[in-house]
């Protein structure tokens, strides 16, 4: 056990150094970092219920059935945001992970492992609520497709992500072979985004892109976007919760986490 | 209200014949979105209390 004078100065000593150059590096010390994510959670919680709640009566109550799918389309209201959300969170955790690995700031790589879960189960989302649109609209559960297969293959670095910094006992080395591991990865999710216009793919086109008008009415993506909207909110409340936890069990033995483990407990 | 779809809450439920898809969907978007959260919650706690326990110890 190191002494905690020392181990709580390790915590605070990297933002005063930078301080005058760089403002937003104090946000840098876990503690900080800590309370401030405390106070942002509840606020992300709030809109992601707000939005869900306002997005699902848009979808349900209000919008028609699809004229050629019925109301199985319903499903992309989940289907589309989470799938989005699964290669966004891809892409925020690897560009923290190799932050972290470039420049040795290890709240960078608490960011990346405290979203990897998180887009796991967005990528498991995904691909569920996909199955289940693929049975009443093309007859099958799943096909090996371009775009469910780089889905599926986004689902399987998550897990490896998760796998190879869970096996890795030091923190510093696990957040370096864990960026590793995403920074190749990122080539996949340009191929899933495109997959449906690279190959032919049983998977329809893009819902919504920047060139061309949206290819639904405009109540359902109302829903649409309001959908992702909590969708988005949740994950910032998942990763900024689950960042908290990784904060307490990385710092365990500095002065201020000793302090607010034993004030809480009374 | 006219601007409801739905005629009948049991048409609702069935949605037009892919109640068992739409529904076996959302509900496990929502098992995921109510567990992902507690098992997080959790383990926020359960390291406040390892660090307590160093403290004590």
């Amino acid at each position: 056990m190191r002494d905690p004078a020392t181990a709580s100065s390790q915590a605070t000593i990297k933002a005063p150094m930078k301080a005058n150059s760089v403002r937003w590096s104090t946000f840098a010390a876990p503690s900080r970092f800590y309370a401030l994510a405390g106070k942002l959670v509840p606020w992300f919680w709030a809109v992601t219920a707000i939005f869900a709640a306002a997005g699902l009566f848009i979808g349900f109550a209000i919008a028609p059935a699809d004229f050629q799918q019925g109301n199985s389309y319903r499903i992309i209201f989940i289907h589309v945001p989470a799938a989005w959300m699964s290669m966004l969170v891809y892409l925020v955790m690897a560009f923290w992970a190799v932050w972290g690995w470039a420049f040795n700031t290890r709240l960078a790589s608490m960011y990346a492992r405290a979203l990897a879960p998180t887009g796991a189960l967005f990528t498991f989302t995904a691909l569920w609520t996909g199955a289940l649109w693929g049975k009443p609209t093309w007859g099958t559960w799943w096909v090996w497709d371009a775009r469910l297969t780089s889905e599926f293959i986004l689902l399987l670095l998550y897990l490896g992500y998760i796998a190879l910094t869970e096996a890795i006992d030091d923190a510093r080395r696990a957040a370096n072979a864990g960026a590793l591991l995403a920074l190749v990865g990122v080539v996949n999710v340009p191929i899933i985004y495109f997959s449906v216009r690279w190959w032919n793919t049983l998977h329809q086109g893009a819902t919504i892109s920047a060139t061309s008008a949206p290819k639904m009415a405009s109540i359902m993506l109302t829903a649409l976007l309001l959908m992702t909207v909590a969708f988005w909110a949740y994950s910032f409340a998942m990763a900024l919760t689950r960042a908290r936890a990784i904060v307490l069990e990385q710092e365990a033995d500095t002065e201020w986490v000793r302090r607010l483990a034993t004030t809480k407990k009374g | 209200m006219d601007a409801i779809y739905w005629k009948s809450f049991g048409d609702f439920i069935h949605m037009g014949g892919h109640g068992l898809y739409v529904w076996g969907a959302y509900a496990m978007t929502l098992a995921v979105m109510v567990i992902e959260p507690a098992l997080a919650a959790q383990r926020r706690r359960s390291a406040l209390a390892t660090a307590a326990d160093e403290v004590n110890t």
